[in-house]
């Protein structure tokens, strides 16, 4: 922490005038990206390639649907915060109907019967109510993010039942394998930015950036039209 | 995530029709389902052989590109300053890149689910996006989209977005800022440097 704080007074310093303005802190955020590589090299991407390897694709997708199921009452929560009650509904359907029929959430039968999965937490209802991104964030072992997702962020944990799990115990290993499956999950998206990109922390920021707005626009947001020349 | 993968790789896709004019959805759903059976029917191509991969993609997808389209608008407004050498050194360049970039994820979406809706096109577009979803349990489907202007030569392809994020605007601000601190022949040799690094790890990890 007091490291990071560190990197952040020095540069805060540094000259932005060539910089993105989008991305005010990016020497800060390239140091941090620099740690979090060097984490998830140390640590998380064994890990993640280990859990492949030792866990079939079925039963990894059972892990992922259990957590993904835990999600559908916040999801749906926020999409009452946004106004979209049709949606709302449907994600409550989703969460009653896999919690049993799907037996806690390990088979996403609602998807088969055309209850769709949405995306939503609190970072993308502040954007419906108009709430800007503000300057772009990467986070310690978290990744990308905004000022404004990450101001979100408290509230979407308050809101997680894996991270309100107890006792600790329960939640800090439901906590370490959900993290740890969603690293399996990236593997392959990974090795591509790192394939495509020719400044892998440029591709990134910019993904994300566009990803979110997409999310926030749920797959339709306002088509800008690149420049002709 | 398996699955965006397999749309980046598919996202080359978009070729392969007949001479006559095809509407834009009916092409790219040919395409599409004409790789993905390709894939499954030939082991080599399953297990990620890339000789095989690139061809399928240069044979299948590559001719219903705008390349010339695509990397200008991915180089935006230093296009207008480059010269017709530098053009087309840069057409060539990025068009290896993307090659080689979805050539080692193709093989990953030989059993992804498709849904293709249908679109109202009127005679007089010349310019649509065709959207397709690659579905999947547990999570959102992913949205795949073509970005397709209409050609003498029938539609073509000249950008593509996977869950939104659009392949042109990301290579925009990155070829920018190569473009800015080291001018357009400072692409060029960017794009060379890093299609020459493909190539090496490619070729090791590529059977």
């Amino acid at each position: 922490m007091l490291a990071l704080g560190l990197v952040l007074a020095a540069s805060g310093c540094a000259t932005t005038g060539a910089g993105d303005p989008r991305d005010p802190l990016e020497t800060m955020n390239r140091g941090v990206l620099a740690f979090n590589d060097a984490a998830d090299a140390a640590l998380l991407l064994p890990a993640a390639r280990a859990y492949r390897v030792v866990l079939p694709e079925g039963l990894r997708g059972m892990v992922r649907n259990f957590f993904t199921n835990l999600d559908d009452v916040w999801i749906g929560t926020n999409n009452l915060l946004q106004g979209k009650p049709a949606d709302a509904a449907s994600d409550g359907l989703r969460f009653l109907f896999n919690s049993t029929l799907g037996f806690f959430g390990l088979i996403d039968l609602a998807s088969e019967v055309g209850l769709e999965k949405h995306n939503e937490d609190l970072g993308q209802t502040l954007a419906r109510w108009g709430v800007g991104e503000g300057p772009y964030l990467m986070l310690p072992l978290l990744g990308p993010s905004t000022t404004r997702d990450t101001a979100a962020l408290p509230v979407d944990w308050l809101a997680d039942p894996v991270l309100t799990a107890r006792p600790i115990a329960l939640r800090n290993s439901l906590t370490a394998v959900r993290f740890v499956a969603r690293r399996e999950e990236l593997l392959d998206t990974t090795r591509a930015l790192e394939e495509a990109a020719l400044d892998r922390y440029v591709f990134l920021r910019e993904s994300y950036l566009q990803r979110r707005k997409s999310l926030v626009y749920d797959g339709r947001p306002p088509r800008e039209r690149p420049p002709a020349e | 995530m398996k699955s965006m993968l397999a749309a980046a790789a598919l996202a080359l896709a978009a070729g392969a029709a007949p001479a006559q004019v095809m509407p834009p959805d009916a092409l790219v759903k040919d395409v599409m389902l004409d790789i993905q059976r390709y894939i499954l029917e030939d082991k080599d191509l399953r297990g990620g052989d890339r000789v095989k991969t690139i061809q399928l993609i240069e044979q299948k997808a590559l001719p219903h590109f705008n390349q010339l389209g695509m990397t200008a608008l991915a180089v935006g407004v230093h296009w207008r300053k480059a010269t017709p050498e530098q053009k087309k050194r840069l057409v060539e360049e990025f068009r290896t890149l993307i090659l080689r970039t979805y050539a080692s994820s193709l093989s990953a979406f030989a059993d992804q689910k498709f849904e293709f809706r249908p679109m109202q096109i009127k005679p007089t577009d010349t310019d649509v996006t065709v959207p397709v979803r690659i579905v999947q349990s547990g999570t959102q489907p992913i949205l795949v989209e073509y970005d397709m202007e209409k050609t003498p030569n029938g539609w073509k392809c000249y950008d593509i977005r996977i869950a939104g994020i659009s392949l042109v605007v990301n290579y925009r601000t990155e070829f920018g800022i190569i473009v800015r601190d080291k001018g357009i022949d400072g692409l060029v040799e960017a794009l060379q440097t890093k299609n020459k690094s493909l190539d090496k790890t490619q070729a090791g990890a590529g059977k």
